[in-house]
């Protein structure tokens, strides 16, 4: 198996994986860092989103072998002690029911709020229109992201 | 349990074993030390050294930490949450101050299953006792140290006070002293008053928000297990396949597949299905291999196992007699041919999968004779029944650590997959954690019922309903003498003991595909047929349908309750049709193409109305604006975020299956495999949401399913006001709704 170097929440990993291995399974299997899921394996749900280099990704659609030398943050690398902007506003909020989608789409509003500081709701809408959510919490979810926006501008 | 030789109770400061009899409790595990309870079950929650551990629930330590266990299943209806806020209460100490613990399966504890709604009507008097007799106890130990009457001293924020002098002492300080008296008769103790509540009724966030938040190893899918195999198990597409052969030895040689091999399993399609294991070195190994294996499947004969044979089966035999009735009053002919106003009509609803964003999944350390689990389960007595009876191990070396679900909604308290991981563990000699693909997952569902319902009824002159008939036919699974597991109806099913003549019976068809409870099950379909009949009945007799329905619910309970049945209260259901009605602004002029629609529903000891407010373009593309959920579950909201957050979910869920999901079959399998075939509403098709609770003097009962069942005959009903079509049949998007 080809050994690859990894830039993930800012360290350096190397892991050793079939060239086509999705990110996704190469986080979860090989770095046991499980915040980020699997849902759907087609990119249909935003379960797996991550960061590369500041834009939401499906990691359960990209290759280990296409990543090269792009940075990868996670749902662990936003902060560990879950004391972000948008992490404080998801849980005052209270976002989660079951949970389980929460980390894609946290890393999809990340994305977001990074280039759309003050988003409205469409813009919201439109940025997370790939995450779904079982649970049916999208209501909490956009009230987040604003709370999380709101934050971040007094802060 | 294993026999273990316990150390002399002395040693400890758990209760005195004087106390062992008042409470009824068995404390065996809690009397040993911590190593030797994870000897009897490493999956129970034991208590420190030193801990004041008055039941199986609570502890708090000489620090004055308080933890509190949670007993039940979280697949995301917030009982992690509740249930300990109850214990938080009686208790009096701040909320801030508790950790919660999740239990895994043990014997000390009742009703471990996510189910029914029925944990918060279960245990809410329960636990609060749990609560109010710990902190007596506490009151007598600081009462005792002080030497002072027990009626000067009084308990608040983690510490007893005494009165007089002022003195308090932490519940820390209190551990020792505590731990020496008996507990006391739950009948002695008194409860709060609700007007006291200093926790219930507040907005509490989830206790597992900051291990979510951070991506922490909470769920079944992110468990570890060191010297794991990752595996998946492929079953036949078609509902009761065997395995003849397979490719095992093209599929071993693939690039990260450790080995390959068949499990046998049984004919049952919801215990240990027959299929093959693949375990590699990560879960793309076995994914990826599981596109190269091909079987040679013993199909069963899968002739007429299709939705449309099915579908065209209903719709003759709904025409003709039933097999069976299960109720009648009065004289449904009679009345039907009498009154002036008389309609049919004939509602169909589909299939429908769980879609658990998590896929079924489970890990398991097994040998011939133990076995340690870590699964997302609702109901983990059941998986561990499974795993005993198909593995052969004793129900009492079989352990389950009860992880965090994502995503219930009834999937979960069927247990095959735990069992299919047992059984690959077994026999692959070493830990497995197991993952289905989600199209594994989509395709071997436990799926809610399909239903045909042949209507007739009639309005007098008064416009009252006067007559109902019901021809329901449902589905078996390998029966036509019992509906499956949630296709059944109740046979008093609304307007069932208000309506003077009415009849229902029932016809079943025998089918091959597994049915499972699917939130608020039968009421999830069944309202839409009813409440969308009944708004058709009042068009048909130019009756105003809120009225019309008001004037049927009336003020009473009907039946009278009793201990088994709780009674369907006309006056409760009134009350929250009223006030949906007015939120959502019912009666106001509106323009062509939006309306407005209320619907109602009795289910799990619920009383839920549901306004909706839609926009029908001429095109006929249909959006819900808005909806308002007026509630009734008793007295008590627990916790005031995760009621609305539960109302909320289930206002969304009902609008992304009414709108546009099902299940087909063909040729004995499931044709659905994926998000692209089966569609979940997206944020931006999730219309404005409001809740307003009723509190009203009943027990405080679950929410975690009733807000369901109104949503989608709301929107029926509004989408007739906005175009004059009636739709009768979900998902909503095969309806042409265009207008001019």
């Amino acid at each position: 198996m080809p050994a690859y170097t990894l830039k993930i929440n800012g360290s350096t990993q190397q892991v050793d994986v079939a060239a086509d291995t999705p990110l996704l399974w190469v986080l979860r299997d090989h770095l046991n860092l499980v915040g980020t899921k699997y849902g759907c394996g087609l990119g249909l749900c935003g379960a797996c989103t991550v960061l590369v280099n500041g834009e939401a990704v499906r990691s359960c659609q990209l290759p280990v072998s296409t990543l090269g030398a792009r940075a990868v943050t996670t749902v662990e690398g936003l902060d560990p002690a879950g004391a972000s902007a948008l992490q404080q506003a998801w849980h005052e909020v209270d976002v989660p029911q079951c949970g389980y989608c929460q980390s894609g789409q946290m890393m999809s509003a990340a994305a977001l709020l990074a280039k759309t500081p003050r988003p409205s709701d469409d813009q919201i809408d439109a940025a997370l229109a790939g995450n779904l959510c079982r649970c049916g919490t999208y209501v909490r979810i956009r009230k987040a992201v604003h709370l999380a926006a709101e934050k971040t501008a007094n802060a | 349990m294993k026999n273990l030789s316990l150390p002399p109770v002395s040693r400890r400061s758990f209760i005195r074993t004087t106390g062992l009899a008042t409470s009824g409790l068995t404390l065996g595990i809690m009397l040993c030390s911590k190593a030797q309870a994870a000897e009897i079950n490493p999956a129970f929650p034991a208590p420190e050294e030193g801990d004041f551990a008055p039941n199986f629930h609570l502890r708090i330590r000489p620090d004055g930490a308080v933890t509190i266990i949670s007993q039940n299943p979280e697949c995301g209806q917030g009982i992690k949450t509740a249930l300990p806020m109850l214990i938080a209460e009686e208790l009096e100490v701040d909320w801030h101050s508790v950790t919660v613990e999740q239990a895994g399966l043990d014997g000390n504890y009742k009703r471990q299953v996510a189910g029914g709604s029925g944990a918060t009507p279960a245990h809410f008097m329960e636990f609060r006792r749990l609560g109010a007799t710990a902190k007596a106890m506490l009151v007598t130990a600081a009462a005792q140290t002080w030497g002072v009457d027990i009626a000067e001293c009084y308990a608040s924020d983690n510490h007893v006070h005494h009165r007089p002098s002022g003195n308090s002492l932490a519940y820390g300080e209190l551990t020792t002293a505590a731990a020496e008296l008996s507990v006391p008769d739950v009948d002695t103790v008194a409860l709060k008053a609700p007007a006291d509540f200093k926790i219930l009724g507040t907005r509490i966030p989830g206790v597992d928000n900051h291990a979510i938040h951070t991506g922490q190893p909470l769920f079944g899918i992110d468990q570890t297990i060191e010297g794991m195999a990752h595996a998946t198990f492929i079953k036949c597409p078609a509902f009761g396949g065997k395995v003849k052969s397979a490719n095992l030895d093209v599929i071993k040689g693939l690039p990260g597949v450790t080995d390959a091999f068949v499990i046998e399993g049984s004919d049952k399609i919801d215990e240990l299905l027959p299929g093959v294991a693949i375990l590699g070195i990560d879960t793309w190994s076995v994914f990826k291999a599981a596109k190269s294996l091909v079987v040679d499947w013993d199909r069963p004969d899968v002739s007429g196992q299709s939705t449309d044979a099915f579908y065209a089966t209903a719709e003759k035999i709904s025409a003709g007699e039933p097999q069976s009735n299960l109720r009648t009053d009065g004289d449904v002919d009679h009345a039907l041919f009498n009154a002036p106003h008389m309609l049919e009509a004939y509602y169909t609803y589909p299939y429908a999968s769980h879609a658990n964003l998590e896929p079924q999944n489970c890990t398991a350390v097994v040998t011939a004779d133990r076995a340690e689990i870590w699964a997302p389960t609702q109901a983990p007595g059941w998986g561990r029944g499974l795993i005993a009876g198909h593995l052969g191990i004793p129900e009492e070396n079989i352990f389950i650590h009860m992880t965090r679900i994502g995503g219930g909604f009834g999937r979960r308290l069927i247990s095959d997959y735990m069992v299919q991981c047992a059984a690959i563990a077994q026999r692959a000699g070493k830990p497995i954690k197991m993952t289905w693909s989600r199209e594994e997952d989509m395709q071997h569902d436990h799926y809610r019922a399909a239903g045909w319902h042949r209507l007739k009824g009639a309005v007098d002159s008064h416009g009252k309903l006067v007559a109902w008939q019901d021809h329901f036919v449902t589905l078996g699974v390998e029966s036509d003498e019992e509906p499956g597991r949630g296709a059944n109806i109740s046979d008093g099913e609304f307007p069932g003991h208000f309506v003077p003549n009415f009849k229902l019976d029932q016809t079943i068809i025998n089918t091959r595909v597994p049915l499972g409870w699917w939130r608020a099950p039968g009421s999830c379909a069944i309202a839409f047929v009813t409440q969308s009949f009944l708004d058709e009945l009042a068009h048909e007799a130019q009756v105003d349908p809120l009225e019309f329905k008001l004037n049927l619910l009336g003020d009473e309970p009907r039946p009278e309750p009793t201990d088994k049945r709780p009674g369907y209260h006309g006056g409760r259901m009134s009350a929250v049709v009223r006030l949906a009605a007015e939120k959502i602004g019912y009666g106001r002029e509106l323009p062509r193409g939006e309306g407005i629609g209320v619907a109602f529903h009795f289910s799990h000891l619920g009383y839920v109305a549901i306004g909706a407010h839609v926009t029908v373009s001429q095109y006929g593309a249909l959006r819900v604006n808005r909806t308002v959920a007026a509630v009734d579950v008793g007295e008590t909201i627990i916790n005031l975020s995760g009621a609305e957050n539960q109302v909320e979910g289930s206002i969304v869920d009902a609008i992304s299956t009414a709108m546009g999901q099902q299940i087909t079959v063909a040729d004995g399998a499931v044709q659905q495999s994926n998000f692209h075939d089966y569609p979940l509403l997206r944020m931006s098709d999730t219309p404005k949401i409001e809740t307003h609770f009723i509190s009203t003097p009943f027990p405080t009962t679950g929410l975690g399913e009733p807000a369901f069942p109104p949503v989608a005959p709301a929107i029926g009903n509004a989408v007739f006001v906005a175009t004059g079509k009636r739709m009768r049949s979900m998902p909503f998007n095969q309806h042409d709704l265009s207008w001019s």
